[in-house]
């Protein structure tokens, strides 16, 4: 089984948040970036469960600059067996989908899976866009998945229970919390990551189609009021006149 | 103890001074860490033991031998992965990091350097992976910092050796497969010779009653009459020099450790001084307190950059012994007393097991007096530096 992983990276979940040009770019300085965890710890390492289970190959695909190799190694490491990047810039999710299909659409993936979301922007959209473009079937935010003889079965949560979804390969997959189990990579996978393949694959620029004109941060918490507890009027002032919740 | 909310701390940007590699390395080694080690590392200090089922997660992070060839089972990194490696496990506990640099730097690195190939090909392997753990033995009863002095002796039989004496203080002892021991001949002088475990005369007693590194299992080496195979000496080196270059690399380890639990026990009193309240705000807003953590970050800091640049400085094979005593010296004290302070911020909490910090100063009471007491790296400086002799 041919098995496609697109991964993209997100700031440590401890970065400080800071943005610059007028509030319209991330500030990058000092930021350590991750893998993003759901494409890292479910869609990945189910990838390799299956391929472990059943042979077959697992490819990791980022769409980003020079930055993103890190991020790659580390996949690699875990035990992916060859890299592909798209040097070209994340400009949105239609810009990074396009550059996903268009790699993909001759290569006879059987399986192409994504995290359900990137934890910084949280757009969920890219699955979504890929499977479009390709013309495959989708299956978003599956939390279970096994394939037995050219078929997926997955389950995914939906309101009081669960929902179990079968769908023909090839499809793409985006994968929720509980697909698989974290693996740390080890000094042997570090080791063999060193010499797998990590292929650069220059494109022509897409035109994005949204841009951000501007970022803000959430209100900072403002501090604890205490009131006394046999000042129970004041309470009620504070939570008719100031929280605006009674 | 509390979820391990550790994270790194890295004022001036030393990131960027690491590969990709190394930081790959770092990260899963910590990530280990937490998920493995911290969750029971309370425990096993308070029972005295060291978790024996975490050997084989150690090998498979790269902690024991990491800079041995590849050929011989290791990882063929360099220093400073080393070094990171040695740092993240120190972040959870002395005794941890002390089983794996007694692994790497006394046992692997002197049968990597100073052994046959037979040697090498029976002993690393097995020592790298974790299947056999090992131990060194220089310091005796009456011998700590003079080592030069010890009585453990070997005798030549003809076909085989005779070794007698005792080793104390001996960190993996009571469970480890292979001993590496220095002795001298019937002329006076040292040699290294591998003992193994079930050799007849050789027994390796537990130590009981320690304060201290109580994650770690420490015991005695003893040798009555012990018949020891010739093909066990290890020919490539004789004289004091052969312990002494083990303990620079185990020293090495030693300054990057202590980062790591410094690391662990700011990172404690920072997060808890924004969270505990006094006086209607956190404590963290008040000078004092400020202060204190002020000073932590900025000793951690210098030594975060004196160590990678001992590590440049190994790499390249330029770093003296002297060098590395400054390192272990300067670190392993800066450790202490960020550990102090630290638990002094965090009030009654931080003598509980709730948090590490008690642990850590506990740990690094030992630390300060293995591998060369925190005095005699001082005159090993001090003859450096004038040229003259000041221990005897």
């Amino acid at each position: 089984m041919k098995i496609l992983v697109c991964v993209s990276k997100a700031p440590d979940t401890t970065s400080k948040i800071a943005f610059t040009n007028n509030n319209s770019s991330f500030d990058e300085t000092g930021v350590n970036f991750i893998v993003n965890p759901y494409d890292e710890w479910y869609a990945l390492v189910r990838a390799l469960e299956l391929k472990e289970a059943q042979g077959g190959n697992v490819t990791v695909l980022s769409v980003g600059g020079l930055d993103y190799e890190q991020i790659i190694r580390k996949a690699l490491a875990i035990g992916a067996d060859d890299a592909v990047r798209i040097d070209a810039p994340e400009s949105d999710a239609l810009s990074v989908s396009t550059h996903i299909a268009n790699y993909a659409k001759d290569k006879g993936f059987d399986l192409i899976l994504c995290g359900k979301e990137t934890i910084n922007y949280n757009g969920s959209v890219v699955p979504g866009m890929v499977a479009e473009l390709l013309d495959l079937p989708l299956v978003a935010l599956a939390a279970k998945l096994d394939v037995a003889e050219g078929v997926a079965t997955c389950e995914r949560e939906v309101t009081g229970g669960m929902e179990v979804l079968e769908v023909n390969l090839p499809a793409v997959i985006s994968a929720a919390k509980g697909m698989a189990e974290q693996r740390i990579p080890n000094m042997r996978g570090i080791m063999a990551a060193r010499t797998k393949a990590l292929e650069v694959v220059s494109v022509e620029n897409t035109t994005a189609t949204t841009s951000v004109s501007n970022y803000e941060l959430p209100p900072a918490k403002s501090a604890c009021k205490f009131v006394d507890p046999a000042n129970a009027a004041e309470l009620i002032t504070l939570l008719h006149q100031e929280a605006k919740v009674i | 103890m509390r979820t391990d909310q550790y994270q790194g701390h890295d004022y001036y940007l030393m990131d960027e001074l690491l590969t990709d590699e190394h930081k790959l390395i770092r990260d899963a080694a910590r990530e280990w860490v937490k998920k493995e080690v911290s969750p029971i590392i309370e425990e096993a200090a308070e029972n005295c033991k060291f978790p024996q089922h975490l050997i084989p997660g150690l090998a498979s992070i790269g902690a024991f031998g990491p800079y041995i060839p590849e050929e011989y089972g290791g990882a063929g990194l360099d220093q400073i992965a080393y070094g990171l490696i040695m740092q993240e496990l120190e972040r959870c506990d002395s005794g941890l990091r002390s089983t794996a640099s007694v692994q790497s730097s006394l046992v692997m690195y002197p049968i990597w350097k100073y052994g046959s190939e037979e040697q090498r090909m029976k002993f690393l392997p097995k020592l790298a992976s974790g299947e056999w753990i090992g131990c060194f033995g220089l310091t005796e009863p009456d011998h700590g910092s003079n080592p030069g002095g010890m009585t453990t002796n070997f005798k030549d039989m003809g076909d085989h050796y005779l070794l007698n004496g005792a080793k104390m203080w001996i960190s993996n002892a009571p469970f480890a497969q292979v001993a590496v021991v220095w002795a001298k001949n019937e002329e006076g002088r040292i040699h290294g010779i591998i003992v193994e475990r079930g050799m007849e005369g050789f027994t390796t007693p537990t130590m009981h009653g320690k304060w201290s590194l109580r994650a770690s299992d420490t015991g005695e080496l003893i040798f009555d009459n012990v018949k020891v195979p010739k093909e066990n000496l290890l020919p490539g080196r004789s004289g004091l020099g052969g312990p002494l270059s083990c303990l620079d690399s185990a020293r090495y380890g030693i300054a990057w450790g202590a980062i790591g639990a410094a690391l662990d026990c700011y990172d404690v009193a920072l997060r808890y001084s924004q969270e505990r309240m006094q006086f209607n705000k956190p404590i963290g807003a008040f000078q004092l307190q400020q202060k204190k953590l002020a000073e932590m970050i900025t000793e951690i800091t210098k030594a975060q950059l004196l160590t990678l640049r001992l590590g440049q400085l190994r790499n390249e094979g330029r770093a003296t012994s002297s060098m590395i005593s400054m390192a272990k010296r300067n670190n392993v004290d800066m450790a202490k007393t960020v550990a102090s302070n630290a638990r002094q911020m965090l009030g009654g909490m931080g003598i509980t097991g709730e948090y590490p910090i008690m642990r850590h100063m506990m740990n690094l009471e030992s630390v300060i007096t293995y591998e060369g007491t925190h005095d005699i790296h001082l005159l090993i400086t001090g003859m450096d530096v004038t040229g003259f002799d000041a221990f005897k």
